[in-house]
């Protein structure tokens, strides 16, 4: 069983490392919605500070909602999928290597280019490492809330918004505490553990039950 | 005595049972709703706490956000019972009642946003039971969405009736989150539950309006469900018998 998923896992990796303008384009996405909104708003100092943390969380929801929609559409398209579903291995533990290496091609290249985007927005230093953190803890739950999406609009004529209209919702409260937790870091005197502990529980709640809803809604979708 | 209860499992069974409730429940759903609404409007003070007349949209404001939030419940159970007995019925009644939960949601933040202009001055307020309700809305409009993508309709009623389980999980924590965005501290706009507070003739004629709501989903839904067995099932003989009827 680890060996399929380590198999699975390299195998994920190694095709993306080879088309590595799919990972490059979610980056610049991010890169790009972040560097576009004080250019609307405003470049006072005060008010970007204000709106980073809401801002950067949005980009990666919306960087992480828009590859979302290849976690599986290759290999369904292929057929690799089905092949799949037929190996005597238990389908959640495939689907979860599937998303572990879904989010280190796009959720990891966020965290690390995250410091980028606090230097525009004059985070002091502190305050980007509550911002990697954060983005560590909080983006490996948006892949896996997603790949439930993904699988359900398998397929689908449009599916890429139709996954943004099913997900973002879902997103709500790694949104509100993770931007909420870079909020009160840069005000300071606030306690963050709260922000850490509520954030590490949504993490493990979302390792052990989304896996099997993603393989049960794969079943459905490709049945 | 026993009762088969899946013979009403079956389509064909079904679609006159609905025929035959349709009528009693539209009765009782105008019955209770203008009984409930007269006694909301002449038999009850004119304030509320600090509040005038305007007070009294109260009666169709809290009996709508009612329903929104347990006809959520109610689809989120026949799509359980759909995936557990493989029923198509319950799969059917679960997508009649989406449609009717979403507009329920929608009239009661539309409702709301005139008390929130009359009481509070304000349209629209990013306070969490507002917002909860928003999101509410969000997650009935990507269920009819996911289900209206999906042409197969076996596909679309399993695939639908996940995301609805997926929802109502995750519901409970996005209500947690927006009530109390800051860990170390909570605070909201709206008054916390003050049913107990409540004049006792407001609250006998609010409950009697929210149950007429039922009665009127109830009857709605079966309508919606009628539309849809016909749709569905229009290829079968027993639909075209119906045609030959009339």
């Amino acid at each position: 069983m680890f060996d399929a998923f380590l198999a699975l896992l390299k195998r994920d990796l190694l095709l993306a490392l080879r088309r590595r303008s799919d990972i490059l384009t979610v980056l610049f996405f991010f890169i790009i919605v972040v560097s576009i909104f004080p250019l609307g708003i405003s470049f006072e100092q005060a008010v970007l500070q204000k709106i980073a943390p809401g801002v950067v969380w949005v980009a990666a929801l919306l960087a992480s909602t828009l590859a979302l929609e290849r976690i599986f559409a290759n290999d369904y398209a292929d057929g690799t999928l089905e092949q799949m579903l037929l190996t005597p291995q238990p389908l959640s533990v495939l689907v979860f290597a599937k998303t572990l290496a879904h989010w280190l091609l796009t959720g990891l290249p966020l965290v690390l280019i995250a410091p980028l985007a606090g230097l525009q927005y004059h985070l002091s230093a502190s305050t980007i490492g509550t911002l990697m953190l954060v983005l560590l803890i909080g983006t490996p739950i948006l892949s896996m809330i997603g790949a439930i999406g993904a699988a359900l609009t398998l397929g689908l004529r449009g599916g890429g918004v139709l996954i943004s209209l099913l997900v973002l919702p879902l997103y709500i409260p790694v949104l509100v505490y993770g931007s909420g937790a870079i909020a009160a870091a840069a005000q300071g005197d606030v306690s963050l553990q709260p922000y850490y502990l509520l954030l590490s529980a949504f993490l493990l709640l979302a390792l052990v039950f989304t896996p099997w809803a993603t393989a049960a809604s794969l079943r459905i979708s490709v049945e | 005595m026993a009762i088969n209860w899946f013979k009403y499992s079956s389509p064909s069974s079904f679609y006159p049972l609905a025929g035959k409730m349709i009528p009693l429940f539209m009765t009782l759903a105008v019955l209770l709703t203008l009984g409930g609404l007269y006694w909301g409007f002449f038999e009850t003070p004119d304030v509320l706490s600090d509040q005038k007349q305007y007070y009294r949209i109260i009666y169709v404001h809290v009996a709508s956000a009612w329903m929104a939030m347990w006809l959520y419940v109610v689809m989120v159970a026949w799509a359980v019972l759909g995936l557990i007995f493989n029923t198509r019925m319950s799969y059917m009644l679960a997508s009649a009642t989406a449609v009717t939960g979403a507009i329920m949601t929608a009239l009661s933040l539309w409702t709301g946003a005139f008390w929130g202009q009359t009481s509070w001055g304000t349209w629209w307020d990013w306070d969490p039971r507002m917002t909860s309700q928003l999101i509410l809305l969000f997650l009935y409009i990507g269920y009819i969405a996911l289900q209206s993508a999906i042409e197969d309709n076996r596909r679309s009623d399993r695939a639908s009736a996940v995301l609805a389980i997926v929802g109502l999980a995750v519901v409970p924590v996005i209500y947690y989150s927006i009530n109390c965005p800051n860990p170390n501290e909570c605070a909201s706009l709206h008054q916390e539950s003050s049913l107990k507070r409540v004049e006792p003739n407001i609250l006998i004629a609010m409950l009697v309006v929210t149950a007429g709501f039922w009665m009127y989903c109830f009857a709605v839904i079966l309508m919606r469900v009628r539309n849809i067995i016909l749709q569905r099932e229009s290829h079968t003989q027993w639909v075209d018998r119906l045609k030959d009827k009339k």
